[in-house]
């Protein structure tokens, strides 16, 4: 089987059954990836030791016979924001070159002891902050569609290894559109929960009220096993939910006939490429012809999303990566002589410039004289923009929206401006903001071949929902 | 223009950066920018709007109740024994760039 479209129940089967061993599936793998991430760069680091030692359990787990666990022997990838015992994560920055922590993420533990085989980390936005990649300190990910394009970010090399057949589902962050935004560039699915559905233990923080972990696969249903995984309550993460896991892939052969979508207005008006309405229209007509009754809605304050998203996110960073100070772990600058010089030699040494921009701009809005004209101000606009979620999913069941306002951008067309980049997370910051969970599934392509995302948005925990959604899409 | 090169020095200096001399001006043009576009918040009229710091603000902490009110938070009575395990010193200290193997080390903070 092709490993670009190979599936975790596939995986799973052909090691259970025996016609392949889950040390054949890594080492095809690690093949590809020594093949196409040259050109892709989507790996910062591969973890051969780790993953061919979880292989081999797995294969005597079914040279016995035993029942392999639900992602036995799947070779799946992980992005380097998330912690990993004795493996070095540096979150995209030089601040972290050498970082080798003492814990594992949840969602990473979770996945490997339902027998997930972990390749490798995965390239990303320097702490996940940027929406094209490029912010990543060691090497911008290519997109696998088109080379001299972006793959979205700042989970672009998640997105890039699932398209490309590097893994079979990978794990990324989206804090403001970090996951869809990048499966939308990539052509692959990309789920991120209710805020609270999956632990963030180990997620290295760039937002803690915006941060979410979540899935990217190439179909819904491994989206819907992944998610399946990783959900559910942690004691070690006190704002992670106690709420039933369903089953949710059970949950997807119940039928989408009768479902109510949303169309909100505001997401197809100005700045919409007319590719990417006609792709996600084509969608939404097709989620109709399958029964769904579609429903115009209105989000009134869509256009102060960004400006509301971006100070708070800010904020919420200049306080998360005070951290990040050259004592306790990572880069020191060598040059100190004081204490506070190292801090700052440290820290102007360690961090890319996105990152000083968000620190800077964080801490200004949260700075004496300007903390209630923009921080407050700011967290007030939150409410409103959760408010018209709330008064839509009274009418509705779901949302549809375009993931991003273009296809794939091209490397270095929006890297000198940042608001340009900042207004590629148009249509998923809001989601963030209001912990509601969303998906990105791939719609018609443009006409010269570039994937297009559609965006399914759902109520608090009705990930079952918009996954039914998705699926019904494909 | 909101941000003056002032305004960059002494918040870049609450948030430990120095910046270069090419970083500054550089930077007093983005946030000018950023900060412009933020500026349309005030079109909207929010004094009787709770602040929002976290879903849960909105929504509630009661695992007992359904759909959006049940987001959660650990209670004192249900910190586990993992909570409390603490590491060595010798594994808080691995990734230290400089120690002693009981302390961290930084350069000396009082001068004689």
């Amino acid at each position: 089987m092709h490993l670009t479209t190979l599936t975790i129940d596939a995986a799973r089967s052909a090691v259970q059954n025996g016609s392949t061993s889950a040390s054949a599936w890594a080492e095809a793998h690690y093949a590809r990836i020594a093949s196409e991430d040259t050109k892709i760069g989507a790996y910062l680091m591969l973890s051969k030791e780790r993953a061919l030692a979880q292989a081999s359990r797995m294969d005597a787990a079914a040279a016995k016979g035993e029942p392999l666990p639900p992602l036995g022997g799947v070779p799946v990838a992980i992005k380097d924001v998330m912690v990993t015992r004795g493996l070095r994560t540096t979150a995209g920055s030089k601040i972290l070159e050498n970082y080798i922590p003492p814990y594992d993420c949840t969602a990473v533990a979770r996945l490997e002891a339902a027998g997930a085989v972990i390749l490798g980390k995965l390239n990303c936005d320097e702490f996940a902050m940027g929406s094209s990649n490029e912010n990543s300190a060691y090497w911008p990910v290519h997109n696998p569609r088109d080379l001299e394009r972006v793959p979205g970010g700042s989970s672009g090399g998640s997105a890039a290894a699932v398209a490309a057949g590097m893994a079979v589902a990978t794990l990324g962050s989206d804090t403001g559109g970090s996951i869809r935004q990048p499966a939308s560039f990539c052509g692959v699915l990309g789920l991120k929960p209710t805020y609270g559905r999956v632990s963030r233990y180990g997620l290295i923080a760039f937002a803690s009220s915006l941060d979410h972990i979540g899935p990217l696969a190439r179909t819904v249903k491994d989206v819907a096993l992944v998610l399946r995984t990783i959900a559910g309550r942690d004691p070690m993460d006190s704002t992670s939910a106690d709420v039933p896991v369903l089953d949710y892939v059970e949950e997807l052969e119940r039928d989408v006939r009768g479902l109510r979508i949303g169309v909100p207005k505001e997401c197809f008006g100005e700045g919409l490429d007319a590719e990417v309405r006609t792709s996600v229209e084509a969608t939404i007509q097709k989620l109709a012809g399958k029964g769904c009754e579609v429903v115009p809605v209105s989000l009134p304050h869509s256009a102060y999303a960004i400006p509301a998203y971006y100070i708070v996110a800010t904020a919420e960073a200049s306080a998360n990566l005070a951290r990040f100070d050259g004592v306790r772990y990572g880069f020191r600058s060598p040059e100190a002589r004081t204490l506070s010089d190292l801090y700052r030699k440290t820290r102007d040494g360690g961090f890319g410039a996105e990152v000083k921009r968000r620190i800077m701009l964080g801490t200004y809005a949260l700075s004496a004289g300007y903390y209630d004209a923009y921080y407050l101000k700011a967290q007030r606009v939150r409410t409103l923009l959760t408010r018209d979620y709330e008064e839509a999913f009274q009418k509705v069941d779901a949302l549809v929206t375009p993931a991003s306002p273009t296809a794939a951008f091209k490397l270095g067309e929006k890297s000198g401006d940042p608001l340009a980049m900042y207004l590629a997370d148009i249509y998923t910051v809001t989601a963030n903001l209001a912990g509601i969970p969303g998906v990105s599934v791939p719609g018609a392509p443009t006409k010269a071949g570039l994937p297009i995302g559609v965006q399914i948005l759902g109520k608090h925990f009705d990930e079952a929902t918009i996954l039914r959604l998705a699926q019904a899409c494909e | 223009m909101k941000v003056t090169e002032k305004d960059v020095a002494y918040v870049a200096d609450l948030a430990n950066l120095e910046l270069t001399e090419e970083e500054r001006p550089r930077m007093l043009r983005d946030l000018n920018a950023i900060l412009g576009y933020v500026d349309r918040l005030d079109e909207l009229d929010t004094k009787d709007v709770a602040p929002m710091a976290q879903v849960s603000d909105r929504f509630g902490v009661d695992p007992n109740k359904t759909g959006s009110a049940r987001f959660a938070y650990a209670r004192r009575d249900d910190v586990p024994e993992g909570l409390r395990k603490s590491f060595t010193p010798e594994t808080a200290l691995s990734g230290a760039p400089e120690s002693d193997g009981t302390f961290f080390e930084v350069p000396k903070v009082i001068e004689k």
